[in-house]
């Protein structure tokens, strides 16, 4: 019987790169399980008192970082790191603004649909607590990809960290567009 | 070298000295803050939580990280530590030294978990009430259960990471300090279950469902925080173990030339990504509410059925996580042992896939009591019937094996032949449950318990011991005692079918499960008092199989690369394999099973590989 083809028994940006995926795909489920217990809890109800435009802002705030990381990336993937460090600076500035917009929701909604009595409440804040918990580490890990050990990486040409924590950006991001539409938008 | 040089030493030293801490600054930022300084559900959380980052720190576990963030090099293996026990305890990446502690571990939990029933079963002997107070009873079932879920949890990690790479003709796994990561979260949260029986246990069965675990005592919490804990190393080992089996294989091996365990391990890993995710947020809701306040199940403002749907939305999959690798030790292991190729190993194969994906749909069967919508039950019911296809073609691809060959009775075959019987009696009771009418009848009765510890014990305890006898020469180069292994096996099947069989009749006579006291006017008194004899026999032969381990262990005659005759990859290495598996990749060149084909091959080894095994 003929041998199939020799593979690399090692690549080790494929063996990452497939584990990272498979992670994301884990941790979708937790939001994929949040979505579908706030329809389950509250079918399509949503107070009036929903701050639709600063939803609306920090949507595009999130949006707008992804793409500053995404610039990131290919500029470190070119070498480029005054480039980089300028889009991952800004994409952590905008990650930053998000959740000071979060913050200004949270007190709305403590006002307004308070998680102790309210179901929406509840999903509410589950929601957007575990996001803004994504958040918080994802922009931990832009700033590990920014400190002055990894600059050395990243001249020799491995930009493996910063592909895996951009990648994870955007997959916070993505999530974001899942639950902007569940809570401010269904009614 | 000093005991203080080890790193679980440091690491739990560590760890209680974060625990420490947070509980002082959280009781401060209470009291700054104007509530009162001790609230035992918030406190100990966050102490859960800092302690086991502080004593994973204390433990080594984030150097490899902390040198990469620092861009120093990390290496992925420290050479191994001297004396070569010690590498047991500390944070050693090799997915063998990981192999070994996950079982251990597993081990250690099972005569924990084991003993608690025990008591209970004494209790439960004789109708009235005898020694236990009924809350004791209740912490006693409820940790029983869910440490035995952690066991075998723990259990097929362990057999699933010594045995895969060296299968797949890797040098180690994908990620070793993710699995080195994976293990050593395990021991945290066995202290936490054993600590949720003096902080009040909790009655809720492992189940925990709300509203009776909202209100449970504080151990509840802190069966919670493992269950949560268990979870996620279970999710790190499934990426771990997929990304191994994907991007890993020796050359040659493709898909369907993976040894069988190999495909339950995708199976069992793919479960293991996607649902564990459902439970764990379950219980973290039930934290939530407990903690804060929230109110998911509040039958008010919440759906008290929603943690139903969640929990079982994981845990009857999980069943699933806890069988298959079983099954797949069952199908490694009668070919060797028959000496014929596995019949229908494309079916085999296929028909984990089949059981997993099958058994992501059918989780409402366990709430057909439980006032879920009617229109969702018959399609549950149809569902659940349909599982039991791909379970059949398992069932009968194992007799076909057997069927002509030249059977080789050793311990590990015997026990595989008890897994299948086992599970036979375990798959064949579990159909009725499924049919609505039937269920409602048996549901909550000890016709469940019967039929759910017949599938663990078909499904997880005989293949684990069948895969215990089976590599133990692999894994120490000596070999298990044959007579005392042999009688624990008769033991053990004697003591199955003497503790669950009668189940079946006290279930259908009204017998109900979770209960310490029952009426003696029933007639359940005889019946119960076989079940708890057939409980210590159980316990017999777990006592003859650790004095066995350990007897093999130090005085087991040694064994060669290759004592029976095997042809997968883990066996063409010397026993125990060399440091790292392979020196140069092997050649995969026929399929795993050609037993009875005097020429066939599954894999070839490199010339230096194949010398280091002559001299070993």
């Amino acid at each position: 019987m003929a041998i199939p083809q020799d593979r690399h028994v090692e690549d080790r940006p494929a063996i990452n790169r497939l584990g990272l995926w498979l992670f994301i795909l884990s941790d979708g489920f937790l939001f994929v399980v949040l979505l579908t217990t706030r329809f389950y809890m509250q079918g399509v109800q949503r107070p009036a008192e929903v701050n639709q435009p600063l939803g609306l802002a920090i949507s595009i705030v999130l949006l707008l970082s992804s793409l500053f990381a995404y610039r990131g990336e290919t500029a470190a993937a070119y070498g480029d790191v005054k480039r980089f460090r300028r889009n991952i600076l800004v994409t952590i500035g905008l990650g930053a603004l998000f959740l000071a917009g979060v913050v200004i929701e949270w007190a709305e909604g403590f006002h307004f649909f308070p998680p102790q009595s309210t179901a929406y409440g509840t999903v509410f804040f589950t929601l957007t607590g575990f996001h803004a918990f994504h958040v918080v580490t994802g922009l931990l890990a832009l700033v590990i990809i920014l400190l002055p050990g990894q600059q050395k990486r990243l001249q020799s040409g491995n930009h493996w960290g910063v592909e895996a924590m951009v990648k994870y950006w955007h997959f916070v991001d993505v999530a974001w567009v899942f639950i902007f539409p569940t809570l401010y938008l269904v009614s | 070298m000093s005991i203080v040089s080890l790193g679980i030493v440091r690491g739990l030293m560590s760890g209680a000295l974060g625990a420490g801490l947070a509980t002082g600054l959280t009781m401060l930022a209470r009291s700054a803050l104007g509530a009162p300084a001790w609230d035992a559900g918030q406190v100990t959380t966050i102490a859960v939580f800092v302690g086991v980052f502080f004593y994973l720190g204390g433990l080594g576990a984030f150097n490899y990280w902390l040198r990469w963030i620092a861009g120093r090099p990390d290496p992925e293996h420290a050479s191994p530590p001297r004396p070569h026990w010690a590498r047991y305890f500390s944070f050693d990446t090799n997915h063998k030294t990981i192999g070994v502690q996950y079982m251990v571990t597993s081990l250690l939990v099972i005569i924990i978990a084991g003993i608690l029933q025990l008591i209970d079963r004494l209790e439960t002997a004789q109708p009235g009430m005898q020694f236990l107070s009924t809350n004791t009873y209740n912490t006693l079932m409820s940790v029983h259960g869910i440490s035995m879920l952690a066991a075998v949890l723990i259990g097929i990690a362990g057999m699933m990471n010594y045995v895969l790479p060296l299968m797949v003709g890797a040098k180690d796994m994908a990620f070793p300090r993710l699995n080195a990561l994976s293990y050593w979260i395990v021991p945290p949260a066995v202290i936490l279950l054993l600590v949720s029986l003096p902080t009040g246990g909790f009655d809720t069965g492992w189940t925990g469902y709300p509203p009776l675990s909202v209100k449970a005592p504080l151990g509840m919490q802190f069966m919670i925080l493992a269950f949560y804990i268990v979870g996620w190393s279970s999710i790190l080992g499934g990426v771990n173990f997929l990304t191994t089996i994907f991007k890993m294989r020796a050359p040659g091996m493709s898909l369907f030339r993976m040894p069988i365990f190999v495909w339950a391990v995708v199976a069992t890993s793919v479960l293991q990504i996607i649902f564990t995710q459902f439970v764990g947020i379950a219980f973290l809701m039930v934290l939530l509410q407990r903690l804060l306040g929230l109110t998911y199940f509040d039958p008010n403002t919440g759906k008290v059925l929603l943690f139903q749907h969640l929990f079982w939305f994981y845990s009857h999959p999980a069943v699933y996580i806890f069988v298959l690798p079983g099954l797949g030790v069952i199908s490694e292991v009668l070919p060797v042992f028959s000496r014929k190729p596995l019949f229908g190993y494309k079916a085999v194969a296929i028909s984990s896939l089949g059981i997993a994906g099958g058994g992501a749909l059918v989780w409402g069967h366990h709430m057909f009591a439980a006032g879920v919508e009617s229109w969702l039950v018959v399609p549950f019911m149809f569902t659940t019937s349909l599982v039991a296809v791909p379970t059949g073609v398992k069932i009968f691809s194992w007799l076909a094996t057997m069927w002509m060959g030249k059977i080789w009775l050793q311990t590990p075959m015997l026990f595989a032949i008890s897994a299948i019987a086992v599970f036979l009696i375990g798959g064949i009771t579990g159909v009725p449950q499924g049919i609505v009418p039937v269920d409602l009848y048996l549901t909550d009765t000890y016709w469940i318990v019967g039929h759910f510890h017949a599938t663990l014990f078909g499904g997880f305890v005989f293949p684990a011991m069948a895969a215990i006898y089976f590599w133990f020469p692999k894994v120490t180069g000596r070999l298990m005692g044959e007579r005392l292994g042999k009688l624990h096996w008769g033991l053990m099947t004697a003591g199955f079918l003497t503790t669950y069989m009668p189940m079946f009749w006290l279930g259908l006579n009204g017998m109900r499960r979770r209960v310490a006291d029952y009426d003696p006017a029933m007639g359940l008194g005889p019946g119960n008092v076989v079940v708890t004899v057939g409980g210590f026999l159980i316990a017999l032969s777990m006592l003859l199989f650790f004095i066995n381990l350990t007897v093999s262990l130090r005085r087991g005659a040694p064994a060669p690369a290759n004592p029976w005759g095997a042809h997968t990859l883990e066996w063409q290495v010397s026993s125990p394999p060399p440091e790292e598996n392979f020196a140069a990749p092997p050649k995969v060149v026929g399929p795993p099973y050609g037993y009875g084909a005097p020429t066939a091959v599954h894999a070839v080894l490199s010339p230096e590989d194949d010398a280091g095994r002559k001299q070993g």
